[in-house]
């Protein structure tokens, strides 16, 4: 079956764009071939320094004919609607057959040949693709990421003729720039253009280039002994950068190694995207560094080595004046900056930020078992390094350096650990701090931060979250989580809504709108407590989200949350308890029962007030009655222990005493009875208030 | 191919030969200091309009808050650039000015050169395009830039823009580690080889003091809001028929010249640049559109 080629071929893509554009590429072919009626047997694409690539197999050349049936007016209808549909179908009246008391017409539809279709598809691509920013060039109207240079597209070996503003598609593609003879050449199908790119040192596919990479990149260390330091985004990046991606291993002034790793790594990283190696088995860094060249250079790379061992010189010196710059000026003068720094416009300074912080984490320090006074100095502390030179050159080492400059201070452990730590967990995949003095300030930033964009409304809202709010929630999460001391969520909050109170009435925190580029002055924040009451739903959705990441069903943890406790060690127990619970044979019984009754109870609920007070104890000669009822006053003391403990495995298993009298009671038990309903009804309610100590059964699926 | 440049002269005179060759009016820099060479009439208001422009210029760049007293061997607050505009950007551009990087000496079979993302932008004269920085070894060398927008407007053909920075690029390519030490004529001149120290170490020096120091606050201040309200009377008047935007514009640079001397001397407190560079871009995009309004009748 036919094939189809397109490639696209253009100046050079942003790195960070290219996934995206070969996914892009794939969804809109498939979704145009699919309305054209086409399955291709398979479809590939691949992005590229200068090309997206498509490849589908199996296609026809020409859609399969059609019959349609196109119902026309009612017999006797006004002339009127019978020329309309005429005119509309394309057809003359002598097309049309009778059926039914209505015309009709059978059309054959003749299928259009694919090249059409094609030719179609590829100008709607053309000029829908999403690229995250665009432009013209030239003369032209179109937009592309950078200039679209040519488009070859042939179809079972034969070019699909079309011309998109001047750009005539053609069977000709183009290799590397620099190696090579450079020539275009022709690929009618999919093998002669890999082996033509692969002639030509191009290496399509994004997975070889980087595998071409790490290999080289292994094979360089392996020669002088080194390891590398192997960094995912950056392979990602780097691979998207050269069409022959050509690792060359430089050195690096040793001298520059008395730096801190992460100024060296950062610097290579995000100025120079070179990879870091290091001595097999040590932690610190080796004095190399390897670049991924886009040329097999004609001297084996000597230059190219040497020119960036120059650069990366050049911005380690830079480094160095920083670091010299840094520990000449000191945290004091840096805090004083703070007050010239806008944390937001509308929340005021970093200083006012860095004061409330202090505050919060004295009041957070004894609940998690820091020492009040460290935590309030590594708290004032945390945030100067934000005015230091190096974390102006290096924004993402913000905390690491504030961490470095403490201990070169010689300030104490577990406050220089705080400062450091204090950002963190960054991501799904950091650690969380657990030194008690990192603990009170991580909690005071993140807390300071929620609190304050909640205040002016600034909540995340479906894939936009600007300033990471669902991270730090998620960060005093975890911290709490993994925190030895146990405590509600709310005796943190209160505190952080209270600084916020203060900050809001001392007209610091103010609204500024723009007007025509001029800032104006707003009127002050107000803090009420839906503030406080938004947070904790907030909270309670990032704590979903992470059991649910954890494989804990999501009704579950609404189950759990609908008993509106906000001690998140004791809301995680209680779900892995239930969790383990519904997957017994008693369990599940128990909560069909507990259905049953609740059911029951709601049905008669519409009836009117459900009688109250405790049941009384019913006739001997109800064996069923008498089995619940007896079987619900031992449950009482047993599982209220069980929860006093918060031993929620024993309050299940206590629980689990109730399924077998439930289920003879539902069975064998006629509640609307007029003579006994009221005390039936109690006995229901009885078994609805006792299970839903444990958690709200009723939101549970099943 | 003649040899490849010895000095710093001789690497500008064989940018010079080369675009003139390709067809560019080789223009000299401007009168007026600016920040950049993009902010020479050449380009910011040659890259508005429908006319076809090609050109290409030196432009002395003046960045008064990186002066470092002549101390730092690749900081300067003066500095030239090597500007080239093609507009409308001819298809084959990134050959043409790849091609000059072969005439200045760099073998591609032997360097490595990348085009690497980078989307420039200069808000005080509102205007921003898409390109690249060009990497030679993993150092910059140039800007890579079709402009999308001038002076807030969109521009209808797209004007292609090279920056190269000059000192950089010949110290790469002489391998000389600091600039000062750069050879400005021929080495071996018989009339005795200078460098760039011998020739601007002095201004380094004076300049980063005055710029640092020496310029009266108040004075600057005052002569900025001076230009300001020159420039829309400016605008106002017109010789047969044809609006004085050049004038204009030239008081928007000086205008902008003051800002950058006022931010050195520490004079603007960081919630009053952005409104600053505000009213600079407004300046600008006045002047933008009577140039435009000039061009499309002419």
């Amino acid at each position: 079956m036919p094939q189809l080629l397109l490639e696209l071929f253009s100046e050079e893509i942003p790195a960070r764009m290219q996934g995206q554009a070969a996914k892009d590429l794939e969804r809109m072919a498939r979704e145009h071939l699919a309305a054209a009626g086409f399955l291709p047997e398979a479809l590939k694409t691949f992005a590229g320094p200068r090309r997206l690539t498509l490849v589908a197999e199996g296609l026809p050349l020409a859609q399969a004919d059609r019959k349609e049936e196109l119902k026309g007016p009612r017999v006797g209808a006004p002339q009127q609607a019978m020329d309309g549909f005429l005119r509309k179908a394309g057809l003359t009246q002598d097309q049309l057959v009778e059926q039914n008391g209505v015309w009709m017409a059978f059309v054959e539809k003749k299928g259009r040949p694919t090249a059409e279709i094609v030719a179609e598809m590829v100008e709607a691509i053309v000029r829908g693709f999403a690229w995250p920013k665009s432009m013209t060039w030239g003369t032209g109207k179109l937009r592309w990421v950078r200039p679209l240079k040519r488009i070859l597209c042939v179809l079972d070996r034969e070019v699909v003729p079309f011309e998109i503003d001047g750009i005539v598609s053609g069977d000709v593609t183009e290799g590397h720039r620099f190696m090579g003879d450079a020539k275009p050449f022709v690929a009618k199908d999919f093998d002669e253009y890999a082996a033509g790119l692969e002639a030509h040192y191009v290496v399509l596919d994004v997975e070889e280039r980087k595998e071409r990479i790490l290999e080289g990149c292994k094979t360089l260390c392996f020669a002088r002994h080194l390891e590398l330091v192997e960094d995912i985004g950056l392979l990602e990046e780097v691979a998207g950068l050269a069409e022959w991606p050509t690792p060359v291993l430089g050195d690096m002034d040793p001298s520059f190694l008395d730096l801190p790793p992460e100024v060296i790594r950062t610097s290579m990283r995000t100025h120079q995207k070179y990879f870091a190696v290091r001595k097999p088995g040590e932690a610190g860094l080796a004095p190399h560094f390897i670049t991924v060249a886009n040329i097999e250079a004609k001297d084996g790379g000597k230059v190219i080595a040497a020119g960036n061992a120059k650069v990366l010189s050049s911005r380690l010196a830079d480094a160095r004046f920083f670091w010299d710059e840094d520990v000449k000026t000191g945290f004091e003068p840096w805090l004083a900056k703070l007050e010239g720094v806008t944390f937001h416009a509308k929340l005021g300074t970093m200083a006012q930020r860095v004061d409330r912080i202090v505050a919060l984490a004295g009041e957070i320090a004894p609940l998690v078992g820091a020492d009040v006074a460290k935590a309030k100095e590594a708290a004032r502390l945390a945030k100067a390094d934000l005015t230091s030179q190096m974390v102006g050159e290096f924004p993402e080492l913000q905390g690491v350096m504030g961490g470095y400059y403490a201990r070169h201070f010689g300030l104490d452990a577990e406050v220089a650990a705080a400062i450091e730590g204090h950002y963190k967990p960054q991501g799904p995949s950091d650690a969380v701090p657990t030194a008690p003095v990192s603990v009170a300030v991580a909690l005071a930033d993140k807390l300071d931060t929620l609190v304050g964009f909640f205040a002016i409304d600034e909540k995340p809202t479906g894939s936009k979250d600007p300033y990471a709010l669902r991270r730090a929630a998620l960060g005093v999460i975890r911290i709490i989580l993994e925190a030895g001391k146990r405590f509600p969520l709310s005796e943190v909050l209160k505190p952080a809504h209270a600084r916020a109170h203060e900050a809001a009435t001392a007209g610091l925190w103010r609204f500024k709108a723009t007007d025509e580029g001029k800032l104006v002055e707003g009127g002050p924040v107000l803090i009420d407590e839906t503030v406080v009451r938004d947070l904790i739903a907030f909270f309670a959705d990032r704590l979903k989200v992470t059991l649910k990441d954890q494989g804990k069903r999501h009704d579950l943890v609404d189950a759990v949350f609908a008993l509106g406790d906000d001690d998140l060690a004791r809301i995680v127990a209680r779900v892995e308890a239930l969790d383990g619970f519904l997957k017994t044979d008693d369990g599940k019984n128990l909560l069909a029962g507990y259905k049953r009754a609740s059911n029951i109870l709601k049905a008669e609920e519409k009836k009117g007030p459900l009688p109250e007070g405790q049941a009384e104890e019913p006739a001997a000669d109800s064996a069923a009655e008498v089995g619940l009822y007896q079987a619900l006053r031992l449950l009482d003391r047993p599982l209220k222990d069980a929860l006093a403990k918060e031993d929620f495995t024993d309050a299940m298993a206590q629980l689990a005493e109730l399924r077998g009298p439930v289920d003879a009671y539902l069975d064998g038990v006629f509640v609307n009875d007029p003579e006994h309903r009221d005390n039936r009804l109690k006995t229901l309610a009885a078994v609805r208030a006792a299970m839903g100590l444990v958690a709200d059964f009723g939101l549970v699926a099943g | 191919m003649p040899a490849a440049p010895k000095s710093f002269q001789s690497l500008i005179l064989t940018l010079h030969n080369y675009w003139s060759e390709k067809g560019c009016v080789i223009l000299q820099p401007h009168d007026v200091e600016v920040g950049a060479g993009t902010l020479h009439p050449a380009t910011v208001l040659r890259a508005l309009g429908p006319k076809p422009w090609n050109a290409a210029y030196v432009q002395p760049s003046r960045r008064p808050g990186d002066g470092r007293y002549g101390e730092n061997p690749n900081r300067l607050q003066h500095y030239y650039q090597y500007q080239v505009i093609l507009k409308p950007n001819p298809a084959n551009m990134q050959d043409l000015y790849l091609g000059s990087l072969e005439a200045i000496g760099l073998d591609l079979r032997t360097h490595d050169i990348r085009f690497v993302e980078d989307d420039w932008e200069n808000p005080t004269v509102g205007a921003w395009g898409l390109g690249w920085e060009v990497w030679c070894d993993g150092m910059e060398v140039s800007q890579y830039t079709y402009f999308q927008q001038v002076g807030g407007l969109d521009v209808s053909p797209v004007a292609g823009e090279l920056t190269y920075g000059l000192e950089r690029l010949a110290m790469y390519v002489f391998g000389v580690d600091n600039v000062y030490d750069l050879p400005f004529n021929d080495p071996d001149s018989p009339l005795g080889a200078l460098t760039y120290g011998d020739v601007f170490l002095a201004n380094e020096r004076q300049q980063s003091e005055a710029n640092f120091h020496g310029y009266d606050v108040a004075v600057l201040k005052q002569q900025f809001e001076q230009m300001e309200e020159q420039v829309p009377l400016m605008l106002a008047r017109s010789y047969k028929n044809e609006t004085l935007v050049l004038p204009a514009y030239d008081m928007v640079l000086k205008a902008s010249h003051l800002f950058n001397l006022m931010n050195a001397r520490g004079a603007i407190a960081v919630a009053e640049r952005a409104s600053y560079i505000g009213r600079i871009r407004d300046l600008c995009k006045m002047c933008a559109q009577k140039w435009v309004e000039l061009q499309e009748a002419a």
